[in-house]
């Protein structure tokens, strides 16, 4: 397996002004599948949009951030199963990753990250004269 | 509390026991989510999809907000009758089947949630929208069920 989800259980140190506040993440449920072309990765973010994704490669490490979108409902919360908690999620990339081609794209909640190996690491075929 | 859970009726796929185990499997993901603050949420290899549903409620009306991304808007079915409010669907696979998956924990096929809502609505008037994976559906009271202020004069 050359994808490797890291640190299931998120925990960030992030720093506001002089204060120093623990956030906690939810892990989105993902989907990652091989292809001859490289990876897809497919993480449900529900309350997500375009502007809250902050999608970054560094160290061969790709993070995922998912903030949602502030949802504002008239009046008061009388039954409540989801959590308001953002995503993140930490995985650790196949060296044969072009990192420079991630493309992300997100749809109703759903992102899209197509993940395209490097041509160098691509499978082919040699025909032999 | 009128609203109540939606309980997995016997699917004619999954023998009784197994829905039954589905269910407890449930309850301990909600223990567990208790305790550990929900930063994990379980792959829940017995459980099927079950999306997370929110009802607010003010003088007017409810609403009813249910966590089902990646759907398609057609894919979404919104009923009532009487009271009761019945979300289903069904989401299909993106992936094509000859490609290699290692790490699958989405959901995919038929959901379905049912809750009673604690007052009379209006069905004339239910309204809905899917956005970012979120669905909101919009249910006025109806007027009898509206809280009424009564002037009294005091001669």
């Amino acid at each position: 397996m050359n994808i490797i989800p890291k640190r299931q259980s998120e925990t960030d140190h992030r720093t506001r002004g002089e204060q120093s506040r623990q956030v906690q993440y939810l892990a989105p449920m993902v989907d990652v599948q091989s292809t001859e072309e490289g990876y897809v990765i497919r993480a449900e973010m529900p309350g997500v949009d375009k502007a809250g994704l902050e999608i970054t490669v560094e160290n061969g490490e790709l993070t995922i951030l998912g903030h949602r979108r502030n949802l504002q409902h008239p009046g008061e919360l009388i039954h409540r199963e989801s959590t308001r908690q953002d995503f993140r999620r930490v995985y650790e990339l196949d060296p044969a990753i072009d990192a420079s081609k991630i493309s992300a794209r997100v749809d109703q909640g759903l992102l899209t990250l197509v993940l395209p190996k490097a041509e160098r690491v691509k499978p082919r075929k040699i025909s032999v004269d | 509390m009128n609203i109540i859970r939606y309980q997995r009726y016997p699917h004619p796929d999954f023998p009784v026991a197994w829905d039954r185990l589905a269910n407890m499997h449930e309850e301990l993901d909600r223990v567990f989510e208790s305790t550990f603050g929900s930063t994990v949420r379980s792959l829940g290899t017995l459980s099927r999809w079950t999306p997370a549903v929110d009802v607010y409620q003010d003088k007017d009306q409810f609403t009813v907000v249910a966590e089902v991304p990646g759907m398609k808007k057609e894919g979404l079915e919104i009923s009532l009758n009487g009271d009761t409010l019945t979300i289903s669907g069904e989401r299909k696979s993106e992936e094509k089947e000859d490609d290699q998956r290692f790490r699958t924990e989405r959901f995919f096929g038929r959901f379905q949630r049912s809750l009673t809502l604690p007052s009379a609505v209006n069905p004339e008037k239910v309204k809905a929208s899917y956005k970012d994976g979120v669905l909101e559906v919009v249910l006025p009271k109806a007027e009898e069920a509206k809280p009424k202020q009564i002037e009294v004069s005091l001669s």
